[in-house]
């Protein structure tokens, strides 16, 4: 056995190696931030210099931000609700968007099928809302039985428990519809009344196409209509009152296992109406579609600070742009070729930088603080 | 029948034996009150009678009828509010939102409307601050939310912990001001304070609970006179 170990050099001593060690991390850090600073700042001043991209390029650069970006939004609050009422990150959450991807899908071969998709504008419009409303359906019905049977039951246990659970079911849910659709890819019904451009007098300018009104303007009006359920109704204000204190929530009457129940159920809806979103726009979807777009969106709900309901709206169009915009706009300059490759390392950086420097997020508040 | 009837109540935290047997009753219209050390169990007692903690053994019963498979959140609307301790209010939410969570279980809204206009002439100070989110109050301002949050359900039977901890001694006598009104207007009161003397000068009957167990129930009056009471509790030597 041996006895409690003295110093013995002259570095153990002073304690030198660890406040080498410190110097160190605080040196790696900065530099880190100084790239970080020198690649966007100078990076977009030679892009712009050398003004390669006419206006136009950057405003389709700056749309197609907005379009992804408010699929992120629509997945972000998803994790971030999940976050504030349970104080877990549902790693699921990428599946549950990748199922409604795809319950959006087999409703829009069906409805091609009688030809609705492609009869008229209107018709196409109903056909769409229908496809988004059957993915929310499904996505808040295989949320619900994930939360029943793996959340539910872990709700006292440690944090890590419920998060391993959480991979698991993702992992359940990617296996299962590989399993019975297999792994290839599907693509999306088309909609060609989407691809046309919006002639509208003003609009024109933003040389949008009507997949991109679609897109922005299903998922504000969700969030818009989301953000005044949880803020003004009656059971909103209960979910925010769960969040905060599940005991005296409980106290007051209310029924805590509901709250988590609806949250799970609209944040689902969400992303499930994303997924047809999505499919809409990417036009290919398969058994792992969920995984990337789900982490970008997690970082975009980390970037608003997690757990802040408005902070994922801002979040996810952030990322949306950043990754849009911020390849050609901050690498093009630098000469990296093919700057759009590197899109995902931008989205990563973020999350990176972010958990580093802002763990809070933009708009969210210590992580820390405990109140689970 | 007793309004409150609690009988020999254990209730455990992971291994550790917190109430050995609490037997109490509450009448329709008493204020009975809880006084003890720190570590005796009155907070372990109210929240089991609430249900936020399940006991292994004994029974709680509300004019007769047993509560053990009755969920937390569903007493309210058979009678029996909890103002916690040390406030707990939903500190995000205005006071206006903390006082409509406290009557979540009444669907009437003119009954809401005219539960929060009572809070408001019960506590003025509300009033001035009732669009504000009330984590901004004091200590004071969140003590009168509490309670009045609680009201709002129109509890038969209000479970009180601790609610003059940490104030002033002007508004601790306010509190206690409060809680005689609020009785006056025929709600029962199950008290649990550190503050004895005062908790004595309000209530009915008291339970003198040490480490889980009760040491001595008597009228309030009885107990403030008696010697070991007032040498462990009441602060004399």
């Amino acid at each position: 056995m041996t006895p409690m170990q003295t110093p013995t050099t002259w570095a153990e001593r002073t304690g030198l190696t660890e406040r080498l060690l410190d110097i160190g991390i605080a040196v790696f850090l900065w530099a880190f931030r100084i790239i970080v600073l020198f690649v966007v700042v100078v990076g977009s001043l030679l892009t712009l210099a050398r003004g390669r991209y006419s206006i136009e390029v950057w405003i389709d650069l700056i749309v197609g931000g907005l379009s992804l970006g408010a699929i992120y939004a629509l997945i972000a609050l998803g994790y971030t609700m999940v976050y504030g009422i349970l104080r877990m990150i549902n790693f699921a959450h990428g599946e549950i968007f990748m199922v409604g991807a795809f319950a959006g899908f087999f409703t829009g071969v069906y409805l091609a099928g009688t030809g609705l998709l492609t009869a008229s504008p209107l018709s196409a419009v109903v056909g769409i809302a229908i496809m988004i409303l059957m993915a929310m359906a499904v996505a808040a019905l295989v949320a619900l039985i994930a939360e029943r049977i793996a959340y539910r039951p872990l709700r006292n246990a440690p944090r890590l428990v419920l998060l391993i659970s959480a991979i698991g079911v993702s992992f359940f849910l990617q296996y299962t519809v590989r399993g019975l659709f297999g792994p290839g890819i599907y693509a999306y019904p088309s909609v060609p009344f989407l691809a046309e451009p919006v002639d509208l007098p003003l609009l024109s300018i933003l040389r949008l196409k009507w997949l991109d009104v679609l897109v922005i303007g299903s998922a504000i009006g969700m969030m818009l209509a989301l953000y005044l359920f949880v803020m003004r109704s009656r059971a909103g204000t209960a979910i925010r009152a769960v969040s905060e204190d599940k005991a005296t929530a409980a106290l007051m009457g209310i029924d805590v296992n509901r709250a988590i129940v609806t949250t799970f159920a609209i944040g689902a809806a969400m992303a499930g109406a994303a997924g047809v979103l999505y499919g809409l726009m990417f036009r290919q979807i398969f058994f792992f579609s969920g995984f990337v777009p789900g982490i970008k969106a997690f970082t975009a709900a980390v970037l608003g600070g997690i757990g802040n309901i408005p902070g994922a709206m801002v979040g996810g169009f952030l990322l949306g742009e950043l990754e849009s915009v911020g390849p050609t706009l901050f690498l093009d300059g630098l000469g990296v070729p093919s700057p759009n490759q590197l899109k995902d390392v931008i989205a990563f950086t973020i999350l990176v930088l972010v958990l580093i420097f802002r763990p809070q997020g933009i708009m969210g508040e210590r992580l820390s603080r405990s109140r689970a | 029948m007793a309004l409150l009837e609690v009988e020999d109540l254990h209730t455990y935290y992971g291994n550790i034996h917190a109430l050995k047997g609490i037997s109490l009753t509450v009448e329709e219209g008493e204020i009975v009150t809880l006084i003890g050390t720190n570590g005796a169990g009155k907070t372990t007692t109210l929240n089991t009678i609430s249900r936020l903690l399940t006991p292994r053994q004994g029974t709680v019963r509300l004019e007769g009828q047993d509560l053990s498979h009755v969920p937390a959140h569903r007493l309210v609307t058979m009678g029996i509010v909890q103002v916690p301790e040390g406030r707990r209010v939903f500190a995000r939410l205005t006071v206006e939102e903390n006082l409509r969570m406290g009557a979540f279980t009444i669907k009437d809204k003119a009954v809401i409307d005219e539960g929060i206009e009572r809070g408001y002439t019960m506590f003025p100070r509300l009033k001035e601050r009732s669009k504000q989110v009330s984590g901004t109050l004091s200590g004071g301002e969140q003590q009168m939310l509490a309670m009045a949050r609680a009201l709002m359900a129109k509890p038969r039977l209000l479970l009180l912990d601790e609610p003059s901890m940490g104030l002033a001694p002007t508004l601790v006598e306010f509190i206690f001001e409060t809680i005689t009104s609020i009785h006056a207007e025929g709600v029962s009161i199950l008290l649990v304070e550190q503050n004895a003397l005062q908790a004595l000068a309000v209530a009915s009957r008291g339970y003198v609970l040490q480490t889980g167990k009760v040491l001595m129930a008597d009228t309030a009056a009885a107990l403030a006179a008696n010697e070991d009471v007032r040498r462990a509790y009441l602060g004399e030597i």
